[in-house]
């Protein structure tokens, strides 16, 4: 990204805030090992439920765990697996949307054709479908989710290579005989470079939330290993005498998720004053 | 008008044969074949009903021909009984000898999910809208700005964890709404009245969060495509032969504002009937949604393989009506001469 997009975007105060909200998350996660109070999968019979109080500052679960630890590590988890998922999604579409823009002719259309098709399956029974078919792990999820969300990317790489190979610069690199290879690595992929990035910072919202979403109903992150989905799964059952079980996680998927968009639709903004900020 | 019809419906053809190659590509995932120990955990499955699904979905010849059959299987919607009820998945009413009718797990289902999420779609459109057309008129003003900080919240909250407050709240903690299922257990004894509003209740929460959260886009398209038409020179010529602000909006810009939502509608209904899964699973809704994570859990493929086809057609159609409807609302489209 190159940094003048970045403070130009920054000016903008919702923007401002989404990028303070993801680098805090990003540094609390980080931290987790030095910063948890507690493990967060010591298991305590003297302690289980405990309201949140000075020692407990999210309180416990059923279990007698400390939930600000386990947020801590299960937000690890959860932002890993975003920007896992997405970098594979990303990955898939550059190379798909440039051997679509670049070449064109039947590669295009087989590519394009193939995107219709994955569009018109309803990704969330994919996406469960392929996991009732494998065995839900974090890596599972991480693959599913890439696999099942490149299209947005390959159409944008795509039109972007169309545009752009009409362009003087292109075609005079041509002309000396710049061999296909160095037209796209020297020319046309870093100058899409930011659309696809601003593309990515809204993709890893969706994918927190589809992550949350799949360990929440039991296939993503498998439990001992915590995730805020599975840590709200755990307090959906504690609800009428824990409330801080459900509260708590369901608050960090918003405030990331939150933090994503507001950065990512800053960023669009910057890129494009014309596109408003229609999603 | 009609020739576009007939050749949009002509171009389903390939979607599906990709549909298809994908769904048995999907089949082929698990390790060592579908009936393989590891991977059905179903205690149902007996030995016997594994060697039947081996044959059922002939795992014994060449994988081509495992693909023809399964082409076939798609076609004809039949894709085996469920493992777990051994009733058909899909649209297969069955007689047994007593004369007593079976519906297919499918046919029971969908009713339910597309009701829910009709109902829910109208929901959206009709607040969407309004609210849209006020962030475009109030651009850049208090109003727009609230509007769009609803809008993040709306794209950002986790729908599932919404309907678990929401639940706790009107339902546990003050017991004014139903928490789950579709009918109260003396549905059968009330008046049609109280049927009707036995199941509103029931319904309100699934179909109200999905609404709201659902809400932020279609207002986002709904404002920026109104933002663009007012733009447009013809609003100006509307405004300079002195219509009042009213009709300016109404009746010139919100035609043509909305056109594109047509699309968008199409384009969502994968989402709607996928993003079932988590809220019919919530509140215990007997729809699409929560037979399919129902047979994911079991492993029961059959009921797997029979909704992911089921769910794709679906889509294929919704996005069919919507193009039609699209070319039916804009004349350039219908008389063919913008391509769409």
């Amino acid at each position: 990204m190159n940094k003048s997009l970045l403070s130009k975007a920054i000016t903008n105060p919702l923007t401002k805030a989404g990028f303070i909200i993801i680098v805090a998350i990003f540094l609390l996660a980080m931290l987790a090992p030095i910063i948890a109070p507690f493990d967060p999968d010591d298991i305590n019979v003297k302690s289980i439920l405990i309201a949140p109080s000075a020692q407990h500052w999210m309180g416990t679960d059923g279990l007698g765990r400390d939930v600000l630890s386990r947020m801590l590590y299960g937000g690890r988890i959860s932002l890993l697996v975003g920007l896992v998922a997405v970098g594979i999604a990303t990955i898939i579409g550059i190379i798909l949307g440039a051997i679509a823009g670049y070449y064109r002719g039947w590669v295009d259309t087989v590519i394009m054709r193939l995107v219709d098709v994955m569009l018109s399956i309803p990704s969330f029974f994919l996406i469960l479908a392929v996991i009732a078919f494998l065995t839900p792990s974090i890596y599972n999820v991480m693959i599913v989710i890439g696999l099942t969300s490149w299209m947005g990317v390959t159409r944008l790489v795509r039109a972007e290579f169309l545009s752009l190979s009409g362009r003087e610069f292109v075609l005079a690199s041509r002309t000396l005989g710049a061999k296909d290879a160095r037209l796209i690595f020297t020319h046309l992929l870093p100058n899409s470079l930011t659309p696809i990035i601003v593309s990515s910072v809204l993709g890893v919202a969706g994918a927190v939330l589809l992550e949350s979403g799949l360990s929440f109903l039991g296939l993503g992150v498998q439990a001992p290993q915590a995730s805020w989905g599975n840590i709200l799964t755990d307090g959906k059952d504690y609800i009428q005498f824990a409330w801080w079980l459900s509260l708590f996680p369901g608050l960090a998927i918003l405030l990331t998720v939150l933090g994503y968009n507001l950065l990512g639709e800053g960023l669009r903004d910057a890129l494009d004053p014309r596109s408003g900020s229609s999603k | 008008m009609l020739s576009y019809i007939i050749k949009r419906t002509l171009w389903m053809i390939p979607l599906l044969i990709g549909i298809s190659l994908i769904s048995f590509f999907i089949m082929h995932l698990a390790p060592g074949d579908i009936t393989n120990n590891e991977a059905s955990f179903n205690p149902k499955t007996s030995a016997e009903s594994r060697q039947k699904l081996r044959e059922l979905y002939n795992l014994d010849k060449p994988v081509i021909v495992q693909y023809g059959l399964w082409m076939r299987r798609m076609v004809t919607l039949d894709f085996g009984n469920s493992f777990a009820s051994h009733r058909k998945p899909v649209f297969w009413q069955v007689k047994d000898k007593d004369g007593n009718v079976t519906n297919g797990m499918i046919q029971e289902a969908l009713p339910i999910t597309l009701l829910i999420n009709i109902i829910g779609l109208v929901i959206t459109l009709a607040l969407a809208i309004p609210i849209g057309i006020i962030a475009a008129r109030k651009n850049m003003r208090w109003q727009d700005q609230s509007i769009t900080l609803f809008n993040f919240i709306g794209f950002s909250i986790p729908g599932f964890w919404l309907s678990l407050l929401l639940m706790y709240w009107l339902g546990v903690a003050n017991d004014w709404l139903p928490i789950s299922g579709i009918h109260s257990l003396n549905y059968d004894s009330l008046s049609t009245f109280g049927k009707m509003k036995d199941l509103m209740s029931h319904l309100f929460m699934p179909v109200i969060i999905p609404s709201v959260t659902g809400l932020a886009s279609i207002t986002l398209f709904v404002k920026s495509g109104m933002l663009e038409v007012l733009h447009q020179d013809y609003i100006t010529t509307a405004r300079a032969k002195g219509l009042s602000e009213h009709k300016v909006v109404y009746t010139h810009a919100l035609r043509n504002a909305l056109l594109p939502l047509i699309t968008i509608v199409g384009l969502s209904i994968p989402g709607l009937i996928g993003g079932s899964v988590i809220s019919e699973q919530i509140f215990a809704i007997p729809g699409m949604g929560k037979l399919f994570y129902g047979a994911v859990m079991a492993r029961d493929f059959p009921v797997v393989m029979g909704i992911l086809s089921i769910g794709s057609v679906l889509t294929l159609i919704g996005n069919l009506i919507a193009d039609i409807a699209y070319a039916w609302a804009d004349p350039r489209v219908r008389r063919g001469v913008v391509k769409q």
